[in-house]
Formats: C-alpha cells, sequence, structure tokens
C-alpha cells in the first residue's frame, strides 16, 4: 500500500549512431581508440573554427521522430548553452532550445500505458574527464558526437513503468536505426526527476533530479529509493528540496550533487555559425520512408503468429527481429522465434551468442527440413545451437546436420531393409507375434528397435508405417 | 599592383617588403614578420617562373595578414596575451586562396586585442600609429593592416570588419577599405568576434585590386555555412535568383533578404547615389562634410543622380550593435579558458582559477568590458529586454535599407564623424570610442557591402576617406562604380 503518489519525467540523451560527429568530419566511433585520437580543431575549439552541419544526424532524427510518433519541425535551429567545464572546449554547447527539431509525441509501453513526449532536440556531446590521484585529464574523443534529448512528460507513476518506458524508448530508437544502442558505453543516459504528493493532490511535490542513469534496471532501482527516501520526509514533515542527485549502482543509493539555488544560468543565445535549418516535405518524407520496421511494426507483423510473451523477449534483440522478419512463412517464422525464445531463456549468455546471427536462408533451411521431419526436434534444436558455435559458423544447416549425423533416415528402402532386420531378429519374435496376433501396443517397442537399429535417423513415423504393411 | 615576372623576381618584391616593414618599425605595424617563411617561397615562385610553369594570378606579391588570420606560419595571437602562444595547425580559408595565387604573407598586423576597438589602442603589444601623423591613431581594429598599405610596405593586406573595422582605419590613413557582403568570404581560420556581422575584407590602394582579391577569395566554403553562393564571378543578376538557396546568416530577416531576388541591383551608370540626412549632425567634422559635398558635386557633374534619404532607424544601430556584438564575442570568447592552449596562469591552484586568473591576466580591459556586457544581455531575465530587442530592432534596420535601395543604387556617407584622433584621447571614455563607429556599425548590422574610398586631406594633412554602400551581393557593381568614380577624378 503506497501512501503518495509518484509522478516521473524522464530527458533521455541518445548519441546517434552517425559516421562522423555532428560538426566535423572525424570518426564518431571512439570505441576502443586512445584518448583524444578523434578530435579535430572543430572538436577542440581551435580559434576561427565554424561548426558544418552533418546532414546524416539530421536524418537520423528525422527517423527518431518517426520512432516516438512525434511530428518532425520544418523549421528548427540551434542555439548555444554556455557554461564552463573542462570537457566542453568552446564553453558552450551548441544545443536547440527555442526551435528543437522534434515536437510532441508519445510511447505506447508494452502493457498499454503511453508517455507523452514533450519534444526531442538535438545536441552536441561534450568530452570527459579521467580523474587520477592529485590531477584529470580530458579526453574529447566523445567532444562533438550528436545526440538528440528526448523529455517525456511527467506521465510515469511507477518504477517499473518508468523501466519499461526507458526499455521501450530504447528499443524504438535502435529499431530505428538512430543510435546503437549500446547502454554499457554510455549511447543512451537517463535523466530522472521524481516527485512525490499525496493522491489528488492539486500540485506535484519538490522534484529530485537523478542524473546519467545508463540501465534500465538502475532506472527502477533509483526510482524505488527516491520513493523511499522522499517519502520518509514528508512522513517526518520535512521538506524535499529540489537538487540534483546521483545514483551510486554499488550501494543502491542515492547522494546529494548540487541543489536548485546553484543552478547556473546558461545564457542561451541563437548560433550564429549555422544557418535555420529548413526542412522540405519531400526531404523528410524520403526518410520517413527509410526508417527501418520499428517495435511496433513487429507487434503488428507477428501478431497472430507468436504468443505475446515470446515477441516481448525477442523484440529485445533488434537484429534478431530484423532476421525473423527476413523468413517467409508463418509456421518457420514460428518454429525459429520459438528456437531463439528457448534459447534466450535458458543459455547463459545468449546475448554474447546472439552477437552473430546465421544467414536468414539457414534458418529457413533448418525450418524447413524439420517441418518435412528431415529432422527430429531434438536433432533440429541441436543443430540450431550448432550455428552459434565458432566452429560451425557460416555452415549452412544441411552441413551441420550432417556433421551432427542427426539427419532423418526417410529413404525408404534403406528403412525397408532396416525393418526387415527387426523383423527377421529373433530378440523381436515375440513381439512380432504379439502385433500379428493383434497387439496394437508393441508397434511402439517395435519402432523403438528400428530407431535403435538406424542410430536414431529413421523417422519413426515412416518407420511404423514400413512395419504396419510388412506384418500385415 | 605588381606581380612578379620576367622583369622583376618575387624574391626583390617580398625583400623590398620586407625591408620597408624593417624600415617602419616605430609604426609598429607588424606583431610578427615571417622573414625566412616568405623569402623561401619567393625562390619557389621565381623558380616556377624561369622554368615557365604556371604561377597564379598573385605571383611573387607580398601580403601582411592582421593577426587573427590563422596559419601555421607564425603565432596568431589576435593582440592578446591569451592567444600569445597560439600556434595554429591550419590556414584560414581566405589565406589560402591568396596563397594558392602566388601571394607570399611577410607578417602578422597589429590590432585592437580580439579586433576591439577602434583604434588598436587595445593591442596587448601597444598601439600602431597613424600613416600620416605618429601623434594621431591609426584607426582599429585593423589599424597595423591599413598603416602597411599606407606606407606602401604592402599592396595589399588582410582585414576583419565588424563594425567598422577595415574601413575606419581604411579611412584614417588614406587607403582602400572594403567590407563585403556578409556570407561573401569564408570567415573559416579567423579568430571570432562576432558571428553574425563579421567579414573578411581587404586594404588596397585601388579598387582595381581589391576587385581581383575578391575574385580569388569569395566563394562559398563548406567549412563556414554561412557563406553565400559564389556570385562574385558570376553576372550578380542571374546570379541573384539562386543565391541564398543553400545558407543563410541566423538572423531571420536577414534570411529573407538573403533569399529575395535583388532587383535592384546596380547596372551600368549613371547612377542614383543616397545622401542619408540623419547623418549630417553637428558632431560631424567639417572637413569630412566639406568632403561629401564636393563628392557630390563631382558625382552630380559626371551625370549620377543624387537622392536625400531619412532613415531615421540608424540613430538605434550603434545601441544594437552594442548589444548584439557583445553577446557574441562573450560567448566566442568562452573558449578561451587556458585549458587546451594559450595562455594559462601561473599560479592557478584550482580549476575556478585556471579559469578566474587566465582569463583575467590574459584579456585586455577592453575584451572584459564587452565580456561583461555580452553576459549580462543574455543573462536569464535580461535576455527578451536587450538581445531580443536589439535582433528586432536590427530586422527594423535591415528593411530600413531595403527601403532606400529602392530609391537608389548606392548610398554615400562619412566612413566616420570625425578623422583621426589623437592617441589616448578616447581610451579613457570607452563611449566615446563607441561613438566613432556610428556610420559603420549599420552596414555590419544589414550585412551590406561598404567601400572606404580616399577623397582629401584636411589642412593637418589627415586623410578623409567616403563610403560608398550597396545592397546585398552588389560588391561587383560597387567596386567597379569605384573604379569609374576613381577615373572620373584623374
Amino acid at each position: 500500500m503506497t501512501k503518495y503518489e509518484i509522478t516521473v519525467g524522464i530527458e533521455c540523451h541518445v548519441q546517434l549512431a552517425t559516421k562522423t560527429k555532428l560538426f566535423s568530419e572525424v570518426d564518431n566511433d571512439a570505441r576502443g581508440k586512445d584518448p583524444n585520437t578523434c578530435v579535430s580543431p572543430v572538436d577542440y575549439a581551435l580559434p576561427g573554427m565554424l561548426p558544418r552541419l552533418n546532414e546524416q544526424a539530421i536524418r537520423l532524427a528525422i527517423r527518431a521522430g518517426r520512432a516516438m510518433n512525434a511530428e518532425i519541425n520544418p523549421y528548427s535551429r540551434f542555439d548555444r548553452k554556455h557554461y564552463y567545464y573542462p570537457d566542453l572546449p568552446k564553453g558552450y554547447q551548441i544545443s536547440q532550445f527555442y526551435h528543437p527539431i522534434i515536437g510532441a509525441g508519445h510511447i505506447d509501453l508494452p502493457d498499454g500505458t503511453s508517455v507523452r513526449i514533450e519534444h526531442a532536440h538535438m545536441e552536441e556531446d561534450a568530452g570527459k574527464l579521467n580523474h587520477y590521484d592529485t590531477y584529470s585529464l580530458v579526453d574529447l574523443n566523445r567532444a562533438g558526437t550528436p545526440l538528440i534529448e528526448i523529455v517525456s512528460m511527467p506521465d510515469i507513476h511507477s518504477a517499473r513503468q518508468a523501466h519499461d518506458y526507458c526499455k521501450e524508448l530504447w528499443r524504438a530508437m535502435t529499431y530505428a536505426g538512430v543510435t546503437i544502442g549500446d547502454l554499457y558505453n554510455g549511447n543512451m543516459r537517463f535523466d530522472v526527476n521524481i516527485s512525490l504528493a499525496l493522491p489528488g493532490a492539486k500540485e506535484l511535490g519538490k522534484r529530485a533530479e537523478i542524473k546519467n542513469l545508463n540501465s534500465f534496471r538502475s532506472v527502477e532501482r533509483a526510482i524505488e529509493y527516491e520513493y523511499e527516501r522522499q517519502s520518509k520526509l514528508l512522513d517526518k514533515g520535512e521538506p524535499v528540496r529540489q537538487e540534483t542527485r546521483g545514483w551510486n549502482d554499488a550501494t543502491g543509493k542515492t547522494t546529494f550533487q548540487r541543489s536548485k539555488e546553484e543552478a547556473q544560468d546558461y545564457r542561451y543565445m541563437p548560433e550564429p555559425d549555422i544557418p535555420p535549418i529548413r526542412l522540405s516535405q519531400e526531404f523528410i518524407d524520403e526518410e520517413l520512408k527509410n526508417t527501418p520496421l520499428l517495435p511496433k511494426d513487429y507487434r503488428g507483423k507477428f501478431a497472430d503468429v507468436l504468443p505475446v510473451d515470446t515477441l516481448e523477449v525477442l523484440l529485445d534483440y533488434p537484429e534478431l527481429m530484423r532476421k525473423l522478419g527476413e523468413l517467409a512463412g508463418k509456421d518457420n517464422i514460428k518454429r525459429v522465434a520459438n528456437w531463439f525464445a528457448s534459447v534466450l531463456l535458458a543459455e547463459e549468455k545468449s546475448y554474447e551468442m546472439l552477437s552473430f546471427l546465421p544467414k536468414a536462408d539457414y534458418l529457413e533451411e533448418l525450418a524447413e527440413m524439420a517441418e518435412k521431419q528431415e529432422l527430429s526436434s531434438t536433432g533440429a534444436k541441436e543443430v540450431f545451437l550448432k550455428f552459434f558455435d565458432p566452429q560451425m559458423k557460416g555452415k549452412d544447416a544441411h552441413t551441420i546436420a550432417k556433421e551432427l549425423n542427426v539427419l532423418q533416415e526417410n529413404d525408404t528402402g534403406a528403412l525397408e531393409a532396416i525393418v526387415g532386420q527387426v523383423i527377421s531378429d529373433p530378440a523381436c519374435a515375440q513381439a512380432v507375434a504379439d502385433y500379428k496376433a493383434g497387439s496394437e501396443k508393441v508397434l511402439g517397442f517395435l519402432v523403438g528397435q528400428v530407431m535403435k537399429a538406424s542410430r536414431g535417423k529413421a523417422n519413426p513415423g515412416t518407420a511404423s508405417q514400413i512395419l504396419k504393411n510388412k506384418l500385415t | 599592383m605588381k606581380i612578379a615576372d620576367k622583369n622583376t623576381s618575387a624574391y626583390s618584391l617580398v625583400s623590398d617588403a620586407l625591408e620597408k616593414a624593417e624600415k617602419y618599425k616605430d609604426y609598429n605595424i607588424f606583431i610578427s614578420l615571417d622573414k625566412e617563411g616568405a623569402l623561401q617561397k619567393a625562390k619557389i615562385i621565381d623558380e616556377k617562373i624561369k622554368n615557365k610553369e604556371k604561377v597564379g594570378r598573385l605571383a611573387g606579391v607580398p601580403f601582411a595578414i592582421k593577426d587573427n588570420f590563422l596559419s601555421p606560419a607564425g603565432n596568431t595571437t589576435a593582440a592578446s596575451k591569451i592567444l600569445e602562444p597560439l600556434k595554429s595547425p591550419i590556414t584560414a580559408t581566405s589565406v589560402k586562396k591568396l596563397e594558392d595565387e602566388g601571394a607570399i604573407v611577410i607578417g602578422r598586423t597589429n590590432l585592437d586585442s580580439f579586433a576591439h576597438g577602434s583604434s588598436t589602442e587595445n593591442s596587448y603589444f601597444g598601439p600602431t600609429l597613424n600613416a600620416h601623423d605618429k601623434t594621431r591613431v591609426s584607426g582599429g581594429s585593423s589599424g597595423g593592416s591599413a598603416v602597411a598599405v599606407a606606407l606602401d610596405i604592402v599592396p595589399f593586406a588582410t582585414g576583419t570588419d565588424t563594425g567598422g573595422s577595415i574601413r575606419q582605419p581604411a579611412s584614417f590613413n588614406g587607403v582602400y577599405g572594403f567590407k563585403p557582403t556578409y556570407g561573401t568570404i569564408s570567415r573559416y581560420g579567423v579568430v571570432a568576434m562576432a558571428s553574425s556581422t563579421d567579414c573578411i575584407g581587404f586594404f588596397a590602394k585601388n579598387p582595381e585590386d581589391i576587385d581581383l582579391l575578391m575574385s580569388i577569395t569569395s566563394g562559398q566554403d563548406p567549412k563556414d555555412m554561412t557563406t553565400l553562393p559564389d556570385y562574385y564571378n558570376k553576372d550578380g543578376r542571374e546570379n541573384a535568383a539562386v543565391a541564398g538557396a543553400a545558407s543563410e546568416p541566423h538572423d531571420d530577416a536577414i534570411s529573407e533578404s538573403h533569399n529575395a531576388t535583388s532587383e535592384s541591383l546596380p547596372t551600368a551608370g549613371p547612377h542614383t547615389i543616397g545622401i542619408i540626412n540623419d547623418f549630417d549632425t553637428d558632431s560631424l567634422d567639417s572637413d569630412i562634410r566639406a568632403a561629401l559635398d564636393s563628392q557630390i558635386d563631382a558625382l552630380q557633374k559626371a551625370g549620377h543622380k543624387i537622392v536625400r534619404l531619412d532613415m531615421p532607424t540608424l540613430k538605434y544601430a550603434l545601441a544594437v550593435y552594442y548589444i548584439v556584438v557583445p553577446a557574441e564575442i562573450a560567448s566566442n570568447l568562452s573558449r578561451h579558458d587556458g585549458i587546451r592552449y594559450g595562455y594559462r596562469s601561473k599560479d592557478a591552484r584550482t580549476l575556478d582559477e585556471v579559469y578566474g586568473k587566465s582569463r583575467s591576466e590574459g584579456f585586455m580591459p577592453e575584451n572584459k568590458r564587452r565580456i561583461m556586457i555580452g553576459n549580462f544581455v543574455l543573462s536569464s531575465g535580461f535576455y527578451d529586454a536587450y538581445y531580443l530587442k536589439a535582433e528586432q530592432a536590427r530586422t527594423l534596420i535591415i528593411k530600413e535599407y531595403e527601403k532606400a535601395f529602392s530609391k537608389c543604387d548606392f548610398i554615400l556617407t562619412p566612413v566616420s564623424p570625425n578623422p583621426a584622433f589623437k592617441l589616448g584621447e578616447k581610451t579613457s571614455d570607452p563611449v566615446a570610442m563607441y561613438l566613432e563607429d556610428v556610420m559603420s556599425v549599420p552596414l555590419n548590422l544589414a550585412g551590406l557591402p561598404g567601400l572606404a574610398i580616399p577623397v582629401a586631406k584636411n589642412k593637418d594633412g589627415l586623410s578623409i576617406g567616403l563610403q560608398l554602400v550597396g545592397p546585398r551581393r552588389s560588391d561587383k557593381a560597387l567596386l567597379e562604380f569605384a573604379k569609374s568614380i576613381k577615373k572620373e577624378g584623374e
């Protein structure tokens, strides 16, 4: 029983998967690279350098807008947001304060609720500081990486819903191809505003902001913690202060960082070095058309093929969904989806396993082999798992099945010979006699013997049919 | 402009220039000279000429760059302590285009620190003296470049003009100084003062040279999103219809005038010349008024028509300028924080001290004044009252010029209300100094081209210049007209 109603709004920063930075021509992907090796004079703010807007970033922003069911503003503009920090070379961040590129939208959650998006704007990321004993070093590799910041309305009312919203946002952005979506590397970061009020209160309570959360689970835990912290204060009649707090994943607690009074005046002004962006409807439409299938599209596509819970598990794996989307035929999709779902639920490190996906042709082939009963269901599963075995990578289903020796024996000639052997085997004489006397239940025993003699490769249905023919 | 060929060598042109630079050392024109580099480049040009290889249109021509243009030769100091150690890895687009045509930089000229000023007295390296009177200022902020051309050290020099910084020192030292239409020459690689008004331009001895420099340096630069598609080397009229499609400055009103086809682009004369009544005030120097009147007579005699214009909105230009420009200055100077390059205070112990002390010690008083004003007008709660209001007034000024150019082809005004003033005369009174810009800043707010033309000398031997102003992208026509005025005067 919860006494207070919780209200949550979330600001999410998404790093765009562009080839180069937002305003310069250097590589935007600094993963695994040495500090300050992806930095141009524009990025370290040499005097006289001017921003050059990356068209691909605009295109991805349009896709992002579609993925959050939002209007794309045909007119938008950049502004300068001023503050001093060593990871911000220009002394201002180029952002969109007055005229953002993406207008109001919404994200629908699997539980049927919907969270409205206030707007989303483009901006550049800052670099980062690496702290040592007595000094800190600046790494500008990330400075100038394109971001969109997605600002939600305060429509979220539980930690779980916040978790689901972040996850759904992550799905939408990754499916749309807007971001690589690697949370561990900070491709998406969440700032969460949390306030409590008694049910029916006219005004929201004072809010605390938890900055820089980078997993759905930490969003959920931080909100749970804040609910406890703030409700204890309110129970005691103490005020909740408007402040920024940090989340410590190890302790599971939020800690005070700075109060609202210390909030900076960013002295926003229009960015004079970048002309306003005027997007033609053709340009917008072209990019909307280029947007890959989104989670909602897959839900629609597979609604009558896959059970909802299987579908929701699979939706966490965008590459996988795309792969399934490539498969033709309902039964094949169902079969392959179930293999994946069982692997994802059962195998450890399934995520790493899925970093390499077999070709759709191979999956199709395997599904068809199973359909035609060329493989037993266990045999098919065995082949499927081998797709991910480093030593089998790149091999097709038939080759793997052959190597595993799990192909079912459907050759009736060969099978008839085996059946003949079984019937004439003295150990089976009694069973044969019983069957001929009318005992149908011994047929199972005889099929088993055929299977054994074929070392499991016989198709039991065919074997049973041949047995019946021969014994009557 | 003398170009190296069989009869003269690049080496002799460059070494002459370097000798003269040495000879006029007491004027404090150069912050740094690149003797070795310049002579080396001259030798290469001479070698090419000897081998009958193709050389550019400026082969062996020595020139000077204002010390806010980036290039790997020498330090780009912007006449400041904070940038004194700055070595640039890149070359400004404009300088590169000139060098590609064979021109040779001999040195970097003095300016008001970060181009903040109208007298070159705000330089960290001391003032540059007037070419005609060493007790007077050279004007500013591009004082060094103006004097370098006036004293015939180099046939041309680069400058930047944010509120008159080319035209006023040109006028003070008796040379031509041109500020093109905003966006005509790339700003890439030039230390920014105010992004929405900064223009790259030139000092030279005649409009013909400026025309050549314009045809070399103008044009769209992918590294500067505010550059216009090339119109200068095409027929103005034809090009006007497509210009502005790709880029526009941030101000919406400017954007619109950028996009508009310029119906009023002047063709061959006779022309209609507008004279602004509002500039004829008591504070206008009588010799300057006389020079304007006699030029008006000459134009009429040459068959041109004169119209008188009332442009009451221009009285707000200076106020608008000193809100918009400091705001952009404060923003553009934020990057000088002592972290990545430039000066860092020796006794800074904390991060705040690195910022505070490096900036306090590295900037000149005028830099700080503008940073303070700029941050004030942008601060929360004041933005609407100052910055936004100023931008609205700026739109009105743009419209006022559009209206004026529906009645005339060009406008002729003084460059400044007074000729070169005494060193130290206005340094203690910043507002008096700002007032010297009253006739030059409106062009920058509207993005218009303006040419300072030397027309006369007063009884003290000080130069008097007039300013010829045209509509946006009328630069070519404006320079052609200046050439014809010069011929008529001869």
